[in-house]
């Protein structure tokens, strides 16, 4: 599978991939991203320290820390969504599957079909919620309607939101609720067949019914793939992920498994800011 | 590359920023305000009620000094006034639809011609011009909507006539194109110069700024999270632009246009510069001269004499302020109809 690749064979279905899916936390899993002494610049601001980190598959990874530590622009360089701003520099490696992400052959089209991206804030496009989702699978060609309709089922299933808008599919996307824009943006994402899904602080801008339905959700989605997510919510951190991530003033303190994150941290100013003393 | 960093922390937080506005304007503890300041605030809200009613009051006064001072002809010619195609002073016969048809038509032209150029270049400045372009040609675009009309009036006569003349409809009567059918009554006459086409392509010139101006601002103002959305699916920058930020902006480019539409209706002194003040044989007619509205009003007021003439002029006045209005309005339905399709008709 190589990121090169032009055509529809460069996305392997999920369900292939879905196979010898461990849950068991003791047998390490194998690295899906590597960060290999990244440096990242905004102008002549440096956002990033030198990080190094494999991040594995099919489990969530956490990033946490305070704000400004550089945890989302870290989750930004995954899928080379910085370069959409000016002037931005990025030094060192990012590999998916072994493959430079910032090689001069990689087509980061490609690349953002292979790793999606829930945002903050819920940004459902303004049209119906049925090409919210066909969106994705539109651009990269699918133009049957069975094809398209069976998409939309599908992931509206896996996003939990089926039920809730499946006799309304040609309604404003900007109708629903906020929990179920959001649901739907991690179905719209779902529908173009990622293998990792990076999560912005998915539930920041939810009540708390709709952050519990977003973490159920993410629950169930990292049987199938592998899910990096920023959040400002250290008990989100602490309830779904498997590994944490800590991030401060553009370094990464630490990372481990989530458990030993949260009991038993190896640096002071780890402990410090899992316990609230500061951030 | 810019020096200015562009950390998560150093961007605007809105919400924040929302939040400590709130707590400012709470009202604080501590002893009652004395009465003289409610004095000051009935005084002040009087003079800014008074301040908007007085718009009011001047539509009304325009609009109603208008149909006061036309009575003479609506009494005396009723609707045929709007639909008579005849006019002639010497024997009192007053027909405005000539007018009326080529202030929509040139109007029309001007559209045609602006709209493609004014999106593709709100786009270019908005989504894909470097910053070192970008603000060079924003501020060029700001400087042609402040020129003067008579200005492009001038160079109207003196580059645009001759430049079409020579380059567009002598080679264009001198094709095969006015044998074709169906547009054989858009190529006809002589092709001299001054003519409707002259007129469309000088306003289309006019409002190319505006409509690019507001497009662009209203392009800029599409949230960033909608086109990162997009491009996070694996679209192209192409992809993003048709499918997501010209939709998304769909209601506004429209209202730009409208208000260039509502310019290229109330221009009067670059039109009558160019558009050669004649009533057509032909009204379809592109290289021949016409009249507009506007045209004919400047046109016609200076040797009008006093009585059903005069009432005349001041009643093709009031159907420009008419339809001027009707346009606005139905601009105002398209637009409210696209914006409610864009937010989900709740």
């Amino acid at each position: 599978m190589s990121l090169t690749d032009t055509d529809e064979v460069a996305v392997a279905p999920p369900e292939v991939r879905a196979s010898g899916n461990g849950a068991n936390p003791e047998t390490p899993p194998d690295s899906k991203i590597r960060a290999d002494k990244v440096d990242f610049f905004y102008g002549s601001f440096q956002a990033l320290k030198n990080i190094n980190l494999d991040i594995p598959e099919r489990r969530v990874t956490a990033l946490i820390g305070p704000s400004g530590c550089g945890k989302s622009t870290f989750l930004r360089t995954i899928n080379r969504m910085n370069e959409l701003i000016d002037g931005t520099r990025l030094t060192g490696k990012i590999t998916l599957d072994g493959q430079d992400l910032y090689d001069r052959r990689v087509d980061v089209v490609n690349l953002r079909k292979r790793v999606g991206m829930v945002f903050q804030k819920p940004n459902p496009f303004p049209m119906s919620i049925f090409d919210n989702i066909a969106y994705g699978p539109r651009i990269h060609g699918t133009k049957n309607r069975k094809a398209l309709n069976e998409i939309v089922e599908r992931t509206l299933h896996q996003a939990a939101l089926w039920d809730e808008v499946k006799d309304q599919l040609k309604k404003s996307a900007f109708a629903l609720s906020g929990g179920q824009q959001q649901r739907l943006c991690i179905a719209r994402v779902l529908a173009v067949q990622p293998e990792v899904v990076l999560m912005d602080e998915p539930a920041s801008a939810l009540d708390p019914n709709s952050t519990f339905r977003i973490e159920q959700l993410i629950d169930e989605l990292k049987t199938e793939y592998t899910i990096v997510i920023v959040t400002h919510n250290m008990q989100q951190a602490a309830r779904i992920s498997d590994f944490t991530g800590f991030f401060l003033r553009g370094e990464m303190k630490e990372f481990g498994a989530t458990d030993k994150m949260f009991t038993n941290p190896d640096q002071k100013e780890t402990e410090d800011y899992i316990r609230g003393r500061f951030g | 590359m810019t020096d200015r960093p562009l950390q998560g922390s150093v961007r605007p937080k809105p919400q924040k920023v929302v939040a400590e506005a709130a707590a400012a304007t709470e009202p604080q503890p501590g002893p009652a305000r004395p009465a003289v300041r409610r004095v000051g605030d009935t005084v002040y809200g009087g003079l800014t009620f008074a301040a908007s009613l007085s718009i009011f009051a001047i539509i009304l006064w325009i609009a109603w000094k208008l149909t006061e001072q036309s009575l003479p002809t609506i009494r005396a010619y009723g609707f045929r006034f709007v639909t008579g195609t005849e006019w002639d002073e010497v024997k009192g016969v007053f027909g405005v639809w000539p007018f009326i048809f080529g202030t929509l038509y040139s109007s029309f032209i001007a559209l045609v011609l602006a709209v493609p150029i004014s999106l593709g270049a709100a786009i270019f400045l908005s989504e894909l011009a470097p910053r070192w372009i970008r603000t060079p040609v924003t501020f060029l675009i700001e400087l042609l909507a402040a020129i003067p009309s008579v200005i492009y009036g001038l160079w109207g006569i003196f580059i645009l006539l001759p430049f079409l003349r020579e380059k567009v409809m002598q080679p264009i009567l001198n094709s095969p194109l006015p044998n074709l059918p169906g547009v054989s009554g858009m190529f006809q006459g002589y092709g001299v110069g001054p003519s409707m086409l002259a007129a469309g392509v000088i306003l289309a010139i006019m409002i190319i700024p505006f409509i690019t101006a507001v497009s662009r601002d209203i392009l800029r103002a599409i949230p960033r999270a909608q086109r990162e959305a997009s491009y996070g699916m694996g679209a192209t920058q192409w992809e993003t632009i048709q499918r997501v930020v010209v939709p998304y902006a769909k209601s506004g480019i429209i209202g730009a246009v409208i208000l260039g539409l509502g310019r290229a209706f109330g221009e009067t002194m670059a039109v009558t510069m160019v558009i050669g003040n004649q009533t057509p044989s032909n009204p379809f007619a592109l290289f021949e001269p016409g009249y507009t509205m506007s045209s004919a009003l400047a046109n016609k007021f200076t040797e009008a004499s006093p009585g059903l003439h005069t009432a005349a002029l001041i009643e093709v006045g009031l159907v420009l302020f008419v339809v001027a209005i009707l346009v606005n309005i139905v601009a105002r339905v398209l637009v409210f109809y696209t914006a409610k399709d864009i937010q989900g008709g709740r």
